[in-house]
């Protein structure tokens, strides 16, 4: 006795489109439920760090690599902002939305794969990271940053971080165990290369070994590119960076998927 | 001539370490009708399920839904599925509408369709006056009606539904049944776990009895009854003590019994009207069986 002969209809592949946008959709539509929430605090914090620092060191120090102080930070803690708005937000996201609001298994019940369903979630929080990123060089210019075409690029690398980053903060959730090893993440992972980006201060005087380690650190790349874009490009370095900042976004992409698909399918 | 199978698994093994939640299942559910799978917790029930989406792999084991194979092609046979799960995963805080609208994009159905569908589930839900409330603000029932459609927007073959009314109140439960009638009715294919035995007497058309990740039986309801526990059980109560010298003269008549933690229920009494003790008799029910054959109490 044979069950009921498969319809001929197309063969549903990997990565659809349909299955993305549908779990986009669920995102966009939560959003508007809490946007203001959240827009007012990827606003209010870089405003925070770029008085602290940009009045408070910059009132020690006015000039630093070249670069005014307020200019200097106002564009660094772009990647700051990335930092925030995506690895943060993937971590516990993921985190609450597997497991206690189970959405994930409404999702996976669909014709929506773990694959897709990571690379959506991402897609959309790498969206945001790249609008919110650009909030503390907004903030900047409303303190004197002088506007530039370059800064045009600077969503677009906010988007390329900001998606590796969210994956990043998909595989944290993934392996995680419970919410309390988040904490490792944070102080182990996260506030190092937070602080070993360059955002507040130049790398330019650590030593050597430091600068060389800074170089596999995203958020460097990210800083550097970001005032790279503002001020000036700097030649064949800025593509590398960038290459960089892909490079991470695809293995941790990869990982991700892995990691969510270990949790999810058993 | 057998009807066509919408669900069909033979020898399928689970194992989650030590544990073997799904021990060798053979289960069939012909198009069109409802079956439900009935067993105590942690009976497999669960498990059986998430193998029917690929959210379990089996470790051994054929199956197929709705013509594929599974794990392989588990995304074309969930797109004609809906699955209602055991515990509420709706956006709380969004509205009936927007939930629904989201399950419309998970589904894929086209945008010309997706007004109607939506429309379409809110009268099968009764919420089209709650269509702007938010999850949060509704209540139970309602809560669980929306759950049930969110699975029902793009009108699949085969529906899942995970212990539909665990947890609710009778009268909203009985709400429930009613729209899982209707979907009945409509000839939907449904495959319904549940340890509710009033809840499988009524709604399905054949009852699968699990126990211990095996199928311990199988059939119609009423044909279970007569086969397992016959037509008629005496009810007896009494002291402890006397419970259990009840339970060896049954025994000694060749006759099961089962016990109901109050009193001993003597199984298939009605072609020994011989076997004279004092007690209530009383037709024999699925429950019965239930109990006889997974040595549980139920809730």
């Amino acid at each position: 006795m044979a069950t009921t002969p498969a319809p001929q209809s197309a063969r549903l592949g990997r990565l659809e489109r349909p299955a993305l946008t549908g779990v986009l959709v669920r995102e966009v539509v939560n959003y508007s439920s809490y946007w203001k929430s959240s827009t007012f605090s990827s606003t209010v914090e870089p405003t925070i760090y770029l008085l602290a620092f940009g009045f408070g060191f910059g009132s020690l120090v006015s000039r630093i690599g070249g670069y005014d102080y307020v200019d200097f930070v106002g564009t660094g803690t772009v990647a700051t902002a990335v930092l925030f708005s995506s690895a943060f937000p993937a971590m516990f996201g993921t985190f609450v939305k597997y497991q206690f609001q189970r959405t994930y298994d409404a999702i996976l019940v669909a014709p929506v794969d773990t694959e897709e369903l990571v690379t959506a979630e991402a897609l959309w929080i790498a969206t945001r990271a790249g609008v919110y990123g650009c909030v503390p060089m907004l903030v900047a210019m409303a303190f004197g940053l002088d506007s530039s075409w370059g800064m045009l690029a600077v969503p677009i690398i906010a988007w390329v971080a900001g998606f590796g980053w969210a994956c990043f903060g998909i595989s944290v959730a993934g392996f995680a165990k419970s919410f309390e090893n988040f904490n490792y993440i944070v102080s182990a992972v996260l506030t190092p290369l937070f602080l070993l980006a360059g955002s507040f201060f130049p790398l330019d005087r650590f030593p050597e070994w430091a600068r060389v380690l800074a170089n596999f650190n995203p958020l460097h790349h990210c800083v550097v590119l970001v005032r790279h874009a503002v001020f000036g490009w700097a030649g064949w370095e800025d593509p590398a960076r960038m290459g960089a900042l892909i490079v991470f976004g695809l293995i941790l992409w990869r990982i991700a998927i892995h990691a969510m698909t270990r949790k999810l399918v058993d | 001539m057998e009807r066509e199978l919408a669900i069909r698994l033979r020898g399928v093994v689970k194992r989650y370490g030590p544990i073997t939640a799904v021990n060798g299942l053979d289960l069939d559910v012909p198009v069109g009708t409802c079956v439900g799978l009935l067993g105590p917790n942690g009976a497999g029930k669960s498990t059986t399920m998430r193998l029917l989406t690929a959210q379990s792999i089996a470790d051994e084991g054929e199956l197929e839904v709705l013509g594929f194979r599974l794990p392989e092609e588990s995304k074309m046979a969930r797109a004609q599925c809906g699955v209602t799960p055991q515990l509420d995963n709706l956006d709380t805080t969004l509205t009936v509408e927007q939930n629904l609208l989201v399950f419309a994009h998970l589904y894929r159905i086209a945008r010309s369709d997706r007004r109607a569908a939506i429309e379409r589930a809110l009268e099968m839900a009764k919420l089209v006056d709650r269509r702007d409330s938010r999850v949060d603000k509704l209540s139970g029932g309602m809560r669980r009606r929306l759950l049930i459609v969110t699975a029902l927007v793009h009108r699949p073959r085969l529906v899942l539904l995970d212990e539909p009314t665990v947890g609710l109140d009778p009268q909203v439960r009985q709400e429930l049944w009613a729209l899982i009638d209707a979907l009945r009715s409509e000839g939907t294919t449904i495959l319904m776990s549940t340890h509710y035995i009033e809840e499988a007497q009524r709604l399905a058309d054949t009852v699968l009895i699990m126990s211990h990740g095996e199928a311990v039986a199988a059939g119609p309801p009423s044909k279970l009854v007569l086969e397992h526990a016959g037509r008629e059980v005496i009810e007896v109560y009494g002291a402890p003590a006397r419970l259990a010298e009840v339970e060896a003269e049954a025994g000694a008549s060749g006759l099961r019994t089962r016990r109901t933690g109050t009193s001993v229920s003597i199984l298939g009494v009605d072609g020994r009207n011989g076997f004279a003790i004092d007690g209530e008799r009383r037709a024999a029910n699925l429950e019965d069986v239930f109990v006889l054959l997974t040595g549980e109490e139920i809730a």
